[in-house]
């Protein structure tokens, strides 16, 4: 039990972020949800490839050759920039939409065409 | 020119003589420590985009201090063909070894630049290694730091443009 | 009756990941790594580089950077075209 801890860190993270999405009011508020969701992701990306016997995977001046699995975290680094590029093309999506219609609340039923 | 002195006091002014001053001693620091980071991605952990994000921080340090009608906005077209030169230069790099695959390392191994061989084991570390791995980390590296500047500059600045 | 709808999604959603993640190997013990190991190996002999996740990013798989890139230059784009319009001065009377 104590060697699934990692995922149930995820489990949380996912569940706080989607809980974020569902009953939230704000539109500010709704893309800090989803924020969340995308560094629960990148840690459970890191969580799979781990060796608890093992360092980081560079040959200078390593301490012994036993290493962690090197993949997930190029998968992580590639993650972590899309996710940035996301989050800032919602938000200024966002502050368009609060410069034309000058209220962010999704209950307006003012956004249709 | 009522209007015209009220515009000239509503500008922003950024911040203190002190402030502008460190950021301008402050700045050759960041960017050695940058292209350190940039440099070395195939001996350290590190590589094109922290580096890139180093540099970033940068422009949005004269943002804060000096003010958004100093920044001028003609730097976007500047920040904006970097960009894309850094990008066009990775997929060039990327078409030079095409005589067995695309992205064929042709520099490993051989006797050209970046192209010594090292046998596995634990070493010291030999900056003259890698083949493609550091220019590629270069391009990157300007990319990112080209694209993460333009959309803290456009996001600043807005639709009204700073100062022209 | 809306909440209750929103609740009852979370938790059997809640109830689907809980399951699936005691599935999955024990977080330190990975039992299939045979292609991680062939990277360790040989990242050296064959790249160069003594950093294995710069070998894996930039030769093993350098596709994915090459889409990364492109994501983020597509988006530095997008963002410079959706601030370029001009402000409307005229507001009264015009438009809704």
């Amino acid at each position: 039990m104590i060697n699934y801890f990692p995922f149930l860190a995820v489990l949380i993270l996912i569940i706080m972020g989607l809980s974020a999405i569902i009953f939230k009011k704000n539109l500010i508020k709704i893309i800090i949800g989803i924020s969340i969701i995308g560094s629960s992701v990148n840690l459970f990306l890191i969580s799979l490839g781990y060796r608890s016997t093992g360092v980081a995977p560079i040959f200078t001046n390593a301490p012994k050759l036993e290493m962690v699995l090197p993949t997930p975290q190029a998968l992580t680094l590639t993650n972590i920039v899309i996710d940035l590029a996301l989050i800032a093309f919602m938000l200024s999506l966002v502050a368009l939409v609060y410069k034309h219609y000058k209220s962010l609340d999704i209950r307006d039923r003012r956004l249709k065409g | 020119m009522i209007k015209k002195k009220m515009e000239e006091e509503n500008r922003d002014k950024g911040m203190s003589k002190v402030v502008k001053t460190i950021s301008f001693i402050i700045a050759i620091p960041i960017i050695i420590f940058g292209l350190y980071v940039i440099l070395h991605g195939h001996l350290t952990p590190g590589g094109g985009f922290p580096g890139g994000a180093i540099i970033a921080t940068l422009l949005a340090l004269f943002l804060v201090a000096f003010g958004s009608y100093t920044v001028k906005s003609s730097h976007k077209e500047l920040l904006s063909s970097l960009e894309s030169l850094a990008l066009v230069s990775f997929i060039l790099l990327a078409f030079f070894g095409l005589g067995s695959t695309f992205f064929h390392n042709f520099l490993a191994n051989t006797a050209n630049i970046f192209g010594k061989s090292i046998s596995y084991g634990v070493n010291n570390g030999y900056l003259p290694t890698g083949g493609t791995i550091p220019l590629m980390n270069i391009a990157v590296g300007f990319e990112v730091f080209a694209a993460l500047s333009l959309v803290v500059l456009i996001m600043y600045t807005g639709q009204s443009g700073g100062g022209k | 009756m809306e909440k209750l709808i929103k609740i009852t999604t979370l938790s059997i959603l809640f109830a689907f990941l809980l399951v699936s993640f005691f599935c999955i190997h024990p977080a330190g013990k990975p039992n299939t790594s045979m292609m991680d190991d062939y990277f360790i190996q040989n990242a050296q002999a064959q790249t160069g580089s003594n950093n294995v996740v710069a070998a894996v990013l930039f030769d093993y798989r350098g596709l994915d950077t090459l889409g990364e890139a492109s994501v983020l230059f597509a988006v530095a784009s997008g963002i410079f075209i959706l601030f370029s319009g001009k402000d409307d001065k005229k507001e009264n009377g015009r438009g809704e």
